[in-house]
């Protein structure tokens, strides 16, 4: 079979791309299940906010890209805690698929009124001047956004880690993961990190839409469809392990580069089998506890 | 465990069958004189929608397992049974040197058989999600249940039988059993409902078993169950095979009614709209996804001018009735009469 290499580094890297936002959104959606016991449907909906968040910045406030890569988050993570205390704080103590199907009413709500004001077709966001152009790496081009993408993802999803495993704030939430009642007693405020909990996931996958924004078009339909894979994702990683969905998400995401070159039929579904796979062989996923 | 509260579902008092037999007498009658009032097309579209709820409730109102997928025993039933009685062309592939295709039928099918058919299909591809599905619990279910209906999904727009955006049209109704000409209006609205009718009693008549019992063991205390002795990986593997027929007898009836089979019945949004319908109507509830079911079929009817606020409306109806009723209408209904439907 003959290789074709740039080609087969150009799937390679747009892998690596699908992955960084599989990695950023899985892990989003770890830590909010983690806290909230909630699988957060909402959450391919939030990206898409994030997504037109940069979108309205630059367009109505004449903000650009560098600004949206630290509102955004900032702004649908408000959102996002607006949401947690009107709807999903009087869900903790029922069974854990009202929280699945109420975060659905929310992503059927939010991509609906997109849809509704600004149709399906996407909407561009220019790159930004800093990071246009592309680097010669003497055997293929490497563009700089793309780089970038990959490279921040990288370190965000890296920073995430560090403070939740290795950080006095990080020990807090995994002791109230683990047993909210007796952190309560030391006199922590337990809801309200639950609270900030769901805005951070919430802002992580925002993030993941401002950065996703220059690549695709921004759309209101971008997080319906990707969310599932990200779910696929999620159990192939299993939710227990931070460091499992970082890992699982990039690595999916090359996979899948890898099959739209290989065997590009097979490309939409590739990540969809892997799952079929793992479950049959190892059920509780490849980093996970058994739940 | 769930607590008495956050539990799936509540199971209402139980004061004998009699509530429950009167409002079967009810619900005949009504759909019989319903055709002089209302569109037929508009009622036989709404009883394989309220079918396809009530094999979705068997699952979710008797098992406690929520399947996130339920479109792909739907809409592929619906596929293989347009596809049977508008081509009927079956072939699989063999090896003999090289891959060739073995034709075994090739000509149009009568409806009784192609329906017959997508209901197996649609029963072989719920043992297989089904078994891969039941390896994980609760939430993860849920996940898997909607990745491998995405799956299939994809399958459906690169398949070559499917008809890729365009579907399967136009399929012909034909003559049932050679008697029956299901063009006929009035013919085809009594063949819609004797099915529905009798997927609805299949239904009553699983839940009000000994099997039955063992399934709500299993959405009470699956635990418990287990150290009972049960094996509750098959129960459940049963009832979600069971479920996907059922769903599947839904999808197949459903081309003969509005003479096409497309893309939109594997999509996840209709697995998410039956959740609807039944979550609307009260999950764990007998009628409560039959209500349901005309509840949302109507609204969609009655609201499709408005472009995107169906679905608005329909994630606003989600949220109200995870906050506010969780039993649904009927569950509500029967908790204030203190009767069980």
């Amino acid at each position: 079979m003959d290789i074709n290499l740039p080609a087969l580094f150009g799937q390679l890297l747009i892998g690596l791309i699908n992955g960084s936002f599989y990695a950023l959104l899985s892990l989003g959606l770890a830590v909010i299940f983690g806290m909230l016991n909630i699988i957060n449907f909402a959450h391919g909906a939030q990206y898409m906010m994030g997504a037109f968040a940069a979108y309205f910045l630059l367009q109505y406030a004449g903000l650009n890209y560098w600004w949206a890569l630290i509102l955004a988050p900032v702004i649908v993570g408000g959102i996002g805690i607006v949401i947690e205390r009107a709807f999903l704080q009087w869900l903790y103590k029922l069974d854990h698929l009202y929280g699945l199907l109420l975060t659905f009413g929310l992503a059927l709500i939010i991509q609906g009124l997109f849809r509704q004001q600004y149709g399906s077709s996407g909407l561009p966001y220019q790159i930004p001047p800093q990071l246009t152009g592309v680097r010669d790496l003497g055997f293929t081009f490497l563009p700089n956004y793309r780089a970038w993408v990959v490279c921040f993802s990288l370190a965000v999803c890296l920073g995430t880690w560090y403070m939740i495993e290795k950080t006095r704030l990080g020990a807090y939430l995994r002791a109230a993961t683990e047993n909210p009642t007796l952190v309560r007693a030391f006199g922590i405020n337990v809801p309200r990190m639950i609270t900030l909990t769901y805005g951070f996931g919430v802002g992580l996958a925002a993030l993941a839409g401002v950065m996703a924004a220059p690549i695709y078009a921004v759309n209101p339909t971008m997080g319906a469809d990707i969310i599932i894979v990200v779910f696929a994702v999620v159990v192939i990683g299993g939710m227990g392990s931070i460091m499992g969905a970082i890992v699982t998400g990039f690595g999916l995401g090359v996979v899948e580069g890898l099959t739209k070159y290989f065997f590009p039929e097979a490309s939409n579904t590739v990540i969809f089998v892997i799952m079929v796979i793992v479950l049959v062989t190892r059920p509780a996923g490849l980093f996970g506890r058994v739940a | 465990m769930a607590q008495a509260t956050g539990q799936l579902t509540a199971p209402a008092e139980a004061h004998g069958h009699k509530s429950e037999l009167i409002a079967f007498v009810v619900m005949v009658a009504v759909l019989a004189i319903l055709p002089a009032f209302v569109y037929p097309p508009f009622l036989m579209k709404a009883l394989c929608f309220a079918l396809f709820a009530c094999a979705f409730n068997l699952l979710i109102g008797y098992v406690g397992l929520l399947s996130f997928g339920h479109a792909l025993y739907f809409g592929w039933a619906s596929y293989f049974a347009a596809h049977l009685a508008k081509v009927g062309k079956i072939s699989i592939p063999y090896w003999a040197g090289s891959w060739q295709w073995l034709t075994i039928t090739n000509s149009p099918m009568v409806p009784e058989l192609a329906i017959f058919l997508a209901v197996m299909g649609a029963a072989v591809l719920g043992f297989v999600a089904g078994s891969i599905a039941i390896r994980r619990q609760g939430i993860y279910f849920a996940m898997i249940t909607l990745a491998l209906a995405q799956m299939m999904y994809f399958f459906a727009v690169q398949a070559p039988f499917t008809g890729g955006e365009d579907g399967i049209q136009p399929v012909p109704r034909g003559y049932l059993f050679g008697l029956f000409n299901l063009a006929n209006e009035r013919v085809m609205y009594v063949f819609v409902m004797v099915m529905f009718l009798l997927g609805f009693l299949l239904i009553y008549r699983v839940i009000h078993s000994p099997f039955g019992e063992v399934l709500k063991a299993i959405r009470e205390n699956e635990q418990r169950a287990i150290s009972l002795g049960y094996k509750t990986d098959k129960y459940k593997l049963v009832a979600f095979t069971l479920s996907a027929a059922i769903a599947g007898l839904a999808g197949a009836i459903k081309p003969f009614v509005v003479q096409n089979a497309s893309l939109t019945d594997v999509h996840w949004s209709m697995s998410g709209e039956v959740v609807l319908m039944t979550l609307l109507g009260g999950l764990g509830t007998i009628f409560g996804p039959v209500i349901g079911a005309f509840t949302i079929i109507a609204m969609q009817n009655y609201l499709a001018s408005f472009g995107q606020w169906v679905t608005i409306i329909q994630g606003g109806i989600f949220v109200a009735c995870v906050l506010l009723f969780r039993r649904g209408i009927v569950g509500e209904i029967a908790n204030l009469l203190r009767i069980r439907l």
